[in-house]
């Protein structure tokens, strides 16, 4: 075995390890980090057949590699809009679990910890530099 | 021993501790320690790609990888710190999780038969690239493929950042519309970071457009570049020297689109002057890609700060 058929095996042992991340978890943000180690699993992949496919006095196949880079940035927008929505769903449940229970509270109207994590929208409403909540758009 | 069992035995280190501390970041008890887990997890991941040949993925992976997601998730898990102590009694079924461990299993063991089966010789793009690249006058094929080969899938990943900040700021309460993202930090104006903060700046600022330009032949480019100098504002707001925009600003709106737009406008030039959407004339196609990358690098660097910075949470400039 050379070093491109490890890592592409160790490839994808992490996108196994990813994907048990992902489906046991149930704090969003466990699940978003499990999904980024199964993204990194799928490149690494994509890295060993780069290697593999070395030629022309270059190290890896280019093509491939730009093709990671450009999968690196989309699941980083990927990953940046998933935690603002899980921001979100802790503001206005607070909780931050997808668990039916979880869920179940936030609808019952449950709403202590999520007076927590509203609390910093509060105290920034009450500070008097802060003003017009509107952000003086309308002045 | 020879260089290339060395080299083969350091391989073996680097995957069995990239999956240990995978690992770690799956089972440890607190989302805190399981984030510092996959930043490590990142920087490690960066030396792996060194050490397969691709210096230009490593730098992408450090610094975004590792580095802007890192600091995501950091900022989320501090923020979501109370709703953990209930998250964390949540555990799911025996059955569930022995499900998951078997379908995890069957998609790891799918993926190592294929890797194991891959063709040998393998097909590669490689000599192609080498063929083609001096046409676009950049000596780094990888450069040469995100500005050329496959530059569609880079005016593509340009538009996908672009969508990601409308959603975020989407996400934004009705009255904070128009407003500042982020909380105003709070710092020790004679603390380190503060001093860091000020020392940072002007060397990480030279830095990052020299990746723009080294890019063209070496390892490097202007979404690396851009990358350092949105990690040194970053770095700046933290350390309160420096503020996040209110988003309705024109400058930065126009800031935000000007990458792509750039980039869209020299395809349709293309089709009118060239062959086809985004074909390059051969004489200038050097200045047109660096003249691309030097509006993509502003773009990029705006674009990634304010999408770690997060939605308007605070009312902008009153004056207003």
């Amino acid at each position: 075995m050379n070093s491109a058929t490890w890592y592409g095996l160790v490839g994808a042992a992490l996108a196994g390890i990813g994907l048990y991340g992902l489906i046991v978890h149930h704090h969003v943000l466990r699940k978003i980090l499990s999904f980024n180690l199964l993204g990194a699993g799928v490149f690494l992949i994509a890295g060993a057949v780069a290697r593999r496919g070395a030629a022309a006095g270059l190290p890896g196949d280019p093509v491939l590699q730009g093709l990671v880079i450009t999968g690196i940035i989309v699941a980083f927008a990927a990953t940046a809009l998933a935690v603002a929505l899980l921001l979100r769903l802790g503001q206005t449940t607070g909780s931050a679990s997808l668990s039916p229970r979880a869920l179940g509270d936030a609808a019952a109207g449950n709403g202590a910890r999520a007076a927590t994590l509203r609390a910093d929208e509060a105290s920034s409403l009450a500070d008097p530099a802060a003003g017009d909540p509107r952000g003086g758009a309308t002045s | 021993m020879s260089t290339a069992a060395a080299g083969f035995l350091l391989d073996v280190g680097f995957g069995l501790l990239l999956l240990a501390v995978a690992t770690f970041a799956l089972r440890s008890r607190t989302t805190y320690a399981a984030v510092v887990g996959f930043v490590t997890f990142g920087v490690l991941l960066a030396l792996v790609w060194f050490r397969l040949g691709a210096p230009d993925v490593a730098i992408t992976e450090a610094a975004i990888g590792g580095g802007l997601t890192g600091l995501l998730l950091l900022n989320a898990s501090a923020v979501l710190r109370p709703t953990e102590a209930a998250a964390a009694g949540e555990r799911p079924r025996l059955l569930v999780r022995a499900a998951a461990l078997v379908a995890a299993a069957a998609v790891a063991g799918g993926l190592a038969i294929a890797v194991l089966a891959l063709p040998s010789p393998a097909p590669t793009l490689a000599p192609l690239a080498v063929a083609g690249a001096p046409a676009t006058g950049l000596g780094n094929p990888v450069a040469a493929t995100l500005m050329a080969f496959r530059a569609t899938d880079t005016l593509l990943e340009k538009v996908v950042l672009l969508l990601a900040i409308v959603g975020v700021w989407s996400l934004a309460p009705d009255a904070w519309w128009g407003g500042r993202p982020g909380r105003r930090h709070q710092a020790d104006p004679k603390g380190t970071l503060v001093f860091f903060a000020r020392l940072l700046p002007p060397v990480g600022i030279v830095f990052g457009v020299y990746l723009l330009f080294v890019g063209a032949d070496h390892p490097g480019g202007a979404f690396q570049g851009g990358t350092i100098l949105a990690a040194m504002w970053l770095l700046a707001i933290m350390a309160r020297l420096s503020d996040t925009p209110a988003i309705d600003g024109r400058w930065l709106r126009f800031w935000l689109v000007a990458g792509p737009a750039a980039f869209v406008l020299v395809g349709l030039a293309g089709i009118a002057l060239g062959d086809a959407f985004l074909s390059y004339p051969e004489a200038y196609a050097k200045p047109i890609i660096l003249g691309i990358e030097l509006v993509k690098i502003v773009t990029v660097a705006a674009t990634l700060a304010l999408i770690v910075a997060g939605p308007p949470e605070r009312p902008g400039d009153p004056r207003r």
